[in-house]
């Protein structure tokens, strides 16, 4: 991800890159919505990945032309870019069970 | 972008319009769609919905100056690309231009996960990206429905469709949405909820094992349009829609007269042929000539210099060109001059719409001042009589208009008097010619009539038809007490009439010999009588002059035998002898 991109970057220490997930949170400006999905995707990645993770946020009001590459239409998207293969989840992420689900995080516990 | 262009084409008071350029939807809605509004589309799988979306868009870039986005739900950049292409739009060259921005959005049900509230905003992000990134004015999402099948949460998705066309109002972009058609309401998710200005309604049916495509305005807000189904197809050139309708009755009309290629048919039409940009049909039994009258009447246009296309939906050229020959009628050298140029079709080739389509462009690429549709009767296989109807209206007006002279021929069942589709069609021809055969004495004989035509004082005479390897000619029948006699029995009429005429000169000779015998033998009569009398009268002075001479001699008898006897008797007896002798001479 380059610099110019990215919103911020919230990483913990850095792993092995392999086992490190990488995840992107797009976003549409501070909504009421992304900052939910902003608190809730980092609660549990403090939870199941800790150490483990970098997520970028991505905002589309400065960066449209990046919504065509992971095929962005809800806002929040959670996009699992590693490890592969790719995984979306849209939605504020309230519905924990379900994000678990959708980031195959179970298995990775 | 330009905004003279849509807005020029607006007629006063009513609303703006944004030419779509799609040959003949402007004309049944009046000049586009709706400007700056939504436009829906709906229709069933494979009735181009999505390629008349298409071409709003590559029509607006090319030839309105008005750039274009396409969200496409469905396919793919190189698949829209490559499909746009068939119909030869360049799309891949506008794109480069940054004239058309192809978005695809692909969402796949299965790959992701809803957890929580969520919103479109990235869609709205998107397109709101590619619109400020070219300077978009049009607009086209196919199919908004993919949405329904990719996100679960339908409350969601329907409020954001609401505010996605109000958005797109906002924005003052001409907006296409295609929908599919659903079974009870016009879209399957009832996408028309959210569009009232404009609803375009596509179908595809089968009728008869022939396809036909039909549009119909089913709303326009605030605007005039045609409500009626129109036939549409999806050509070489992309969609054209033919409206029946729309075309007034207001040709400009010409009244220079053309030669039929038959002297004597010329003089039927009151000595000069039919008018130019008239409609002639021509309708006949089998092998009564109508291919000839037609190939004649091209010749002669082409003798004359004009352009002609002749449509064959029965012969090739190449077998109409060899059996002109045997009636003496070369077209070969105006085929090579490029005046003549023949458009041969099955009829069963393609549906109705379909070769009117290619007539048209046909029409419009030749320009021909002569066409010559032989016969319009076989493309009546192609399609209900209705349809049938409906493109030859179409194709009489669109020729008048273009002042264009058009034959039609029109084949009649032997047997029956007129097929209800020729008293149909002949209502909208300004000259109907007839050709019929004759059938008696063991042969088959040719005539021809004309049954209307319009403006002239026409013959009603039947004409016989001859063909010869001359050519065609006209000659009187005979119309006689018994009947209308033509061919052998024509000829054999006239021997009879010329074997009575001279036996009525013959008879009259022998009288006035007759007569000339007669009057010589009363001459000869009278001059035996007059010498009779002569005769007779010379006779009567011999006996006169005989009498006279006796009485002298009697009177000298007497007076010398008075002399003997007495002298005193002298006297009496010669005043009795003179007496007699005066009443003789008298």
């Amino acid at each position: 991800m380059k610099n110019g991109k990215v919103k911020r970057v919230l990483s913990a220490r850095p792993g092995p890159a392999s086992r490190t997930w990488q995840l992107r949170l797009y976003v549409t400006g501070r909504t009421p919505k992304s900052t939910t999905a902003f608190l809730n995707l980092k609660r549990l990645c403090e939870t199941h990945l800790k150490s483990r993770y970098r997520i970028t946020v991505v905002d589309l009001l400065t960066h449209p032309q990046l919504a065509k590459g992971d095929q962005i239409l809800a806002i929040p998207t959670v996009v699992r870019r590693l490890p592969s293969p790719v995984r979306t989840i849209i939605g504020c992420l309230s519905d924990t069970e379900r994000v678990l689900v959708g980031l195959d995080l179970r298995t990775a516990i | 972008m330009k905004k003279t262009g849509p807005k020029a084409l607006s007629s006063g008071g009513s609303l703006p319009k944004c030419p779509t350029g799609i040959q003949g939807l402007d004309e049944i809605t009046g000049g586009g769609f709706p400007l700056g509004r939504p436009t829906l589309v709906c229709g069933g799988a494979g009735c181009g919905k999505s390629l008349l979306a298409a071409e709003f868009l590559v029509r607006g870039a090319a030839q309105f100056g008005e750039p274009g986005v396409l969200m496409s739900f469905e396919e793919t950049e190189a698949e829209v690309v490559a499909n746009v292409a068939s119909l030869g739009f360049n799309m891949e060259g506008l794109i480069r231009k940054k004239k058309i921005f192809i978005d695809y959005v692909h969402i796949d049900p299965s790959e992701v996960q809803e957890s929580g509230d969520y919103d479109l905003e990235g869609l709205f992000v998107r397109l709101n990206h590619a619109i400020d990134s070219i300077g978009a004015k049009r607009v086209v999402l196919d199919t908004l429905e993919a949405l329904f099948a990719g996100l679960k949460n339908e409350a969601i998705l329907r409020n954001e469709l609401r505010r996605l066309f109000r958005w797109l109002k906002e924005k003052g972009v001409t907006a296409v949405i295609t929908a599919e058609r659903g079974r009870e309401q016009l879209t399957r998710h009832g996408l028309e909820e959210y569009v009232s200005d404009c609803v375009i309604l596509l179908d595809h049916r089968v009728n008869d094992q022939i396809a036909t495509r039909n549009l119909r305005v089913v709303k326009y807000r605030g605007a005039l349009h045609g409500t009626n189904e129109f036939p549409f197809l999806i050509a070489e050139d992309g969609i054209s829609v033919l409206p029946i309708t729309s075309v007034g009755l207001n040709h400009e009309i010409s009244s220079e007269r053309i030669a039929t290629g038959i002297p004597r048919l010329d003089s039927m039409l009151s000595g000069h042929g039919f008018f130019r940009g008239s409609s002639v049909l021509l309708t006949g039994t089998p092998g009564t000539g109508k291919t000839i009258i037609s190939a004649n009447f091209a010749a002669a246009a082409c003798a004359r210099g004009e352009k002609t296309l002749f449509f064959s939906f029965e012969e090739s050229p190449n077998q109409i060109m060899r059996n002109m020959h045997s009636i003496g009628l070369h077209l070969e050298p105006y085929v090579k001059r490029g005046l003549l140029r023949f458009h041969a079709a099955r009829p069963s080739l393609y549906g109705l719409e379909m070769h009117l389509a290619t007539m048209f462009r046909e029409i419009a690429a030749f320009k021909p001042q002569v066409v010559v549709v032989d016969p319009i009767t076989s493309l009546m296989d192609a399609g209900t009589s209705n349809e049938c109807r409906g493109m030859v209206t179409r194709l009489v007006d669109y020729l008048k208009a273009g002042q264009v002279t058009t034959l039609f021929t029109s084949l009649t069942q032997a047997g029956h008097a007129l097929a209800q589709s020729e008293a149909n069609m002949s209502s909208l021809m300004d000259t109907w010619i007839l050709l019929q055969d004759f059938e008696g004495n063991g042969e088959r004989n040719r005539v021809l009539y004309v049954l209307k035509a319009r403006g002239m004082a026409h013959s009603n005479q039947i004409r016989e038809f001859l063909i010869s390897n001359r050519g065609i000619d006209l000659v009187d029948a005979y119309i006689g007490a018994s009947g209308v006699l033509t061919g052998s029995a024509r000829a054999a009429q006239g021997a009879l009439e010329k074997a009575a005429v001279l036996a009525e000169q013959q008879e009259a000779a022998r009288r006035k010999r007759e007569l000339g015998r007669k009057r010589l033998a009363l001459e000869r009569q009278i001059q035996g009588l007059r010498s009779d009398y002569e005769t007779e009268a010379l006779e009567l002075r011999r006996i006169d002059e005989q009498v006279g001479t006796r009485s002298l001699v009697l009177f000298t008898e007497q007076t010398a035998s008075g002399l003997l006897r007495q002298a005193d008797a002298k006297v009496v007896a010669g005043s009795n002898g003179k007496s007699r002798n005066g009443k003789v001479h008298l």
